[in-house]
């Protein structure tokens, strides 16, 4: 088993191992998974049954996207672990999703500035992901791309309707951008295991995103009658384990059934 | 995104009847209509007694798909593998669509969607009690899906040809999905027998415990002397029945349909391995149907009592959600009134002159 990132290797039996690339992809899909499961937190206490409808929908997807994502990065470790042993199997201090996606749900519009700040980062890099060489990458960037573009057109439209609603609507969904900014950063952070995959073209660069994501959310933001906050501070660890208080009952939650019944079948 | 609103296929059907300009009375037309086993649709006379059976069948209906969305929702964030989370999902996401078929079907009769939440919120109108019983372990929400939308699909599966046209087609749509949850809850459970022997033990304590509630509550009282506990309760279900079904709304008892339920449930759970508790249970030779238990009036009425935790619990689920959301929806009929007068949404923002210039709000 050789750990690299290019030329992939191919190791008995034609499986390509790229611990890297493993990293980044379980950070991504860490990503979906966590806030698929904040997502689902919300599933029947919606404003509406629209509403219970379209977020168990986006759920749904994200939840897509972290099969597909921690299969491959479980394949491509070298340790053919299944989806789900990623999933169930970890420790809290083993995820390394962003900090972004475990914040608790808090209002409607808390909500919704935190799926402004990572849909218009996950469009925007899965679209990236879609032109990568590696066609199975490439595959799921352009599918998850698609399916992402409708969350971002929710995410917009419900600032929208917040930010010129109703006077208690704007003061709301300013107070959830408020609350969510500090922790956009992180999602394009690039470290010693982005910065090989990035330099040798294996993936595309969160960080070269960042500028057109900041267009984009700055004219949605404003758009809707409302500012773009201005942190003082940027919230960065869940990449390397280190994530909120709040986060070790989310997957005591998530995974209390299957370890429960050790040795079960689903 | 598959949201397409319910009333859509339903509302969108709005030619005139067939009998519209024909001869007689409205009664006689609206009872030819029905006897020729023709739809009635929403512009058709139609005498009161049918309308308000009608809201109140197709109300309860939708209130049962939104508060059965609860005890498997609870499970979302639990279920023990990815490829069950992404089914359990997609079904309470059904269920959702569900409702929103049915409140439209509902909606053509005259009433709307807010009003009848109200009822639902204010005890007025119920949903099935069913769903006032809490799923415990992670085998409930297989065996929901596998014994109360397998009855639901019994009881639903007559409803794709009531007389009703936008609920007839609601009920179209809605079969499909339901027959495909009832698959997806048997190879859950499927799954969990053919695991360790504490998930197995797991499946057969759910399968006790919604047992007598989807045999029962499914399928409302009893309304033969066969499948009731005294002739007084008999009677009066069977006139009810015996109305629902001069209109076309029902086309079987609700015995009947009971019946067939069984008959479906006892091989499945045989190839599954698990026990039906009910010890009466025995194939009967000469009526070539299984017997059962007949369904305890008393125990039923008890049931469908509101004064149980979990009946109360599922009432103030939804409605602290309801009440806790009043400020989206405010907020989005505010912005959408304002669309539609064509004003300038900006306009509205105090002191707002431009992107970003709103600090003032914030």
């Amino acid at each position: 088993m050789t750990t690299t990132t290019d030329p992939a290797p191919r190791a008995e039996g034609g499986v390509r191992v790229d611990v890297h690339l493993a990293v980044h992809l379980l950070r991504l899909g860490d990503d979906a998974l966590v806030l698929g499961q904040r997502l689902c937190q919300w599933i029947t206490r919606a404003p509406d049954i629209e509403e219970d409808l379209a977020l168990s929908n986006i759920a749904l997807d994200l939840i897509g996207h972290a099969r597909t994502l921690l299969t491959l990065s479980g394949r491509i470790d070298g340790t053919e672990r299944s989806e789900d042993d990623l999933a169930f199997t970890r420790s809290d201090r083993e995820f390394t999703n962003a900090l972004l996606t475990e914040l608790p749900n808090g209002d409607f519009a808390a909500t919704v500035a935190r799926q402004l700040v990572y849909t218009h980062y996950a469009a925007l890099y899965y679209e990236a992901l879609g032109g990568c060489a590696d066609p199975e990458l490439a595959a799921f960037g352009q599918r998850a791309a698609k399916e992402v573009a409708f969350h971002r057109l929710h995410a917009d439209t419900w600032t929208e309707r917040l930010g010129l609603g109703t006077p208690e609507s704007a003061r709301r969904m300013q107070r959830g951008l408020v609350r969510v900014w500090p922790y956009a950063a992180e999602l394009f952070d690039e470290d010693e295991v982005l910065r090989p995959l990035v330099a040798a073209g294996t993936v595309p660069s969160p960080a070269s995103v960042r500028p057109l994501w900041e267009r984009r959310t700055a004219e949605v933001v404003g758009r809707c009658g409302l500012t773009v906050p201005t942190p003082r501070w940027q919230a960065r660890g869940g990449r390397a384990g280190l994530h909120s208080e709040e986060f070790a009952s989310l997957v005591a939650e998530l995974q209390s059934v299957h370890r429960q019944f050790p040795g079960g079948t689903w | 995104m598959s949201a397409q609103p319910a009333g859509a296929a339903a509302a969108g059907h709005g030619e005139p009847g067939p009998q519209e300009s024909g001869p007689g009375e409205p009664l006689d037309r609206f009872e030819a209509l029905v006897a020729a086993g023709e739809a009635v649709e929403p512009r058709d006379w139609m005498p009161d007694g049918y309308r308000r059976m009608m809201i109140r069948q197709i109300a309860q209906h939708a209130h049962s798909e939104i508060i059965g969305m609860q005890p498997e929702g609870a499970w979302l964030t639990r279920a023990p593998s990815l490829h069950r989370k992404s089914v359990l999902i997609a079904k309470v996401q059904d269920e959702a669509g569900h409702g929103l078929y049915l409140y439209s079907a509902a909606e053509t009769l005259g009433v709307d969607r807010a009003e009848l939440l109200d009822a639902l919120h204010r005890g007025q109108q119920r949903a099935s009690a069913t769903f006032n019983h809490p799923a415990l372990t992670w085998a409930d929400t297989g065996t929901i899906a596998w014994l109360t939308d397998g009855a639901a699909v019994i009881n639903q599966a007559p409803l794709c040809r009531t007389s009703y046209g936008p609920y007839a087609r609601a009920m179209r749509r809605v079969c499909q999905e339901e027959a495909f949850h009832v698959r997806q809850g048997y190879d859950l459970m499927r799954a969990l027998c053919e695991g360790t022997p504490e998930q197995k033990a797991m499946a057969q304590d759910a399968v006790n415990r919604w047992w007598l509630p989807a045999v029962a509550l499914m399928f409302g009282p009893p309304d033969t002397e066969a499948g009731g506990a005294d002739a007084r309760t008999a009677a009066l279900g069977a006139a009810v029945s015996r109305r629902a079904m001069a209109w076309g709304i029902k086309r079987h008892t609700n015995d009947e349909l009971r019946g067939r339920f069984v008959d479906a449930c006892v091989p499945q759970a045989e190839r599954l391995g698990l026990t039906l508790p009910d010890p009466a249970i025995r194939w009967n030779e000469e009526r070539g149907h299984y017997d059962f238990t007949p369904v305890d009036w008393d125990v039923y009425r008890q049931a469908l009592g509101e004064e149980t935790h979990w009946a109360r619990q599922r009432i103030a689920h939804r409605l602290a959600a309801h009440e806790e959301g009043a400020w989206v929806r405010e907020a989005a009929a505010a912005y959408a009134a304002r669309a539609q007068a064509g004003e300038p949404p900006v306009a509205q923002a105090a002191g707002a002159s431009g992107p970003g210039r709103t600090e003032e709000r914030a």
